[in-house]
């Protein structure tokens, strides 16, 4: 290395201020996405190594596993996937209503939402945040803001595009809000992560709310971030004050957070995609933001092409 | 160390210190995990002041940001300035006995976490408590293992 130069003192005053600088940068501007991509493939390889002991458990469980017991798995999502099947037919009977009657309302049809399954890596990013790396980046059409679901309910949503892998924030963390609205009356408020990944906070709801133990949570699709009407979370206990303005309201996440390997990335199909669209279904590409997805294989793109809104 | 050196044998340990850094952990241990990336960084600086300067502890430092999701150049200045620090205090540090350098490395890392503190604070929400001083407490733990491993199995590797 450069050992005759600047003195050691005065090196680390230039790093100093670099550093200073980049935050800035990174942090306000959001100019460094070139580099930090750039790193992130260089980084790509750590993670993925990191990865693979519980990959390997993962294949060792799956490899190991006795026939009897692949029999027995199998039965069972036999089973599931008539009940799902059934409850299927009657969604699209519902769903033709649906527009039936969205076309009486002269309003649009809401489209089908594109899915695509990610894998989660086993990469812990920092103990006091909820975060989370996934497989899929940039070269999958993923996006920022992008809604993060798993089987029972939402996730989180991307923060960070990288070309191969992604960020992403959970509804539990501290830091984050989603829009929600009680699926029995349609009141709508925020639910707050809390650092724990078993309970969501409600703080904006009034004594004389409406809502009671039990009732489920969806996404109300204000905000843009999420597709309306996915399950979040399930309240657990609603405690009334006298004294204060706002009950406290505690809720328990639907979705298993942090604890299935398996997510699903969905493309919000909006209205206005359609109206800004027009329904010819060629499968182009839609605005030259950049960040609009291509179709692409193992994804179920079965109706328009997404358009795609950076929801933050 | 005389004559000319290796230098894979220390890439392969700083890239291990870097997977163990974001190494899944079970929830409860997580926040005692070791800064292992900054013990390298300091034993490096420690041992071969002329070779392994700011510069370089600062590029590990943006490595680290983005394989860590924090802002860019988060840890490269934390990292740069444990390395400045070390440096100057080389002479002495070589020479103490292994527990009490210990002692001194953990308040050089302390130096890195208030740094990632501060940052953290201006950036975004704090969250964690006192938990945060954690993993000053387990690098006085971690120091003399490394240290040892360092010794029996990196160093003669850089011999040729």
């Amino acid at each position: 290395m450069f050992t005759r130069g600047p003195s050691l003192g005065m090196r680390l005053f230039l790093l100093v201020i670099t550093s200073i600088l980049l935050m800035y940068l990174d942090r306000q501007q959001g100019h460094l996405q070139n580099v930090r991509q750039g790193l992130s493939v260089a980084v790509y390889p750590i993670r993925l190594v990191v990865d693979l002991p519980s990959r390997a458990m993962l294949w060792a469980g799956e490899s190991l596993s006795t026939r009897r017991s692949l029999i027995e798995e199998n039965q069972r999502l036999h089973q599931d996937q008539l009940q799902s099947a059934v409850q299927l037919q009657r969604l699209e009977a519902l769903e033709a209503e649906n527009g039936r009657l969205r076309a009486l309302l002269e309003s649009r049809p809401r489209l089908p939402d594109r899915i695509l399954v990610a894998e989660m890596l086993s990469v812990d990013l920092d103990p006091f945040r909820h975060n989370l790396v996934i497989d899929k980046g940039a070269n999958d059409g993923l996006y920022v803001g992008q809604a993060l679901l798993d089987a029972d309910g939402v996730v989180g949503q991307i923060t960070r595009v990288e070309p191969l892998s992604s960020e992403a924030i959970m509804i539990s963390d501290p830091g984050h809000a989603t829009p929600v609205e009680i699926n029995r009356n349609g009141l709508r408020t925020i639910a707050l992560g809390t650092g724990d990944s078993s309970s969501l906070r409600l703080p904006f709801l009034p004594n004389n709310a409406d809502v009671v133990a039990g009732d489920l949570l969806v996404t109300s699709g204000l905000g843009n971030a999420f597709p309306s009407g996915y399950p979040v979370a399930r309240v657990l206990a609603v405690d009334r004050r006298p004294g204060e303005p706002f009950a406290e309201v505690i809720a328990e996440p639907t979705a298993a957070l942090n604890r299935k390997r398996e997510v699903l990335l969905v493309w919000e199909q909006t209205d206005e995609a359609q109206s800004v669209h027009p329904a010819t279904g060629d499968g182009a590409a839609v605005d030259g933001t950049g960040d609009a997805d291509t179709s692409t294989d193992g994804t179920r793109d079965d109706a328009q092409p997404a358009a795609t809104e950076p929801g933050q | 160390m005389s004559g000319r050196q290796r230098y894979w044998p220390i890439l392969v340990f700083f890239l291990l210190a870097l997977s163990l850094e974001v190494a899944p952990m079970p929830e409860s241990l997580a926040p005692w995990r070791p800064p292992w990336v900054v013990l390298a960084v300091i034993y490096w600086s420690m041992h071969q002041p002329g070779r392994f300067g700011v510069g370089v502890a600062w590029l590990i430092g943006l490595l680290l940001d983005v394989l860590k999701g924090s802002v860019l150049g988060q840890h490269a200045l934390g990292l740069a300035l444990a390395a400045y620090v070390t440096i100057k205090l080389c002479q002495r540090l070589r020479v103490f006995p292994i527990w009490q350098q210990a002692l001194a490395i953990s308040l050089i890392v302390a130096v890195h976490e208030f740094i990632g503190f501060w940052i953290d604070g201006m950036t975004g929400t704090l969250q964690g408590g006192l938990l945060r001083l954690a993993p000053i407490a387990s690098s006085v733990l971690v120091w003399p293992l490394m240290c040892w491993l360092i010794e029996r199995l990196v160093t003669p590797m850089t011999r040729r």
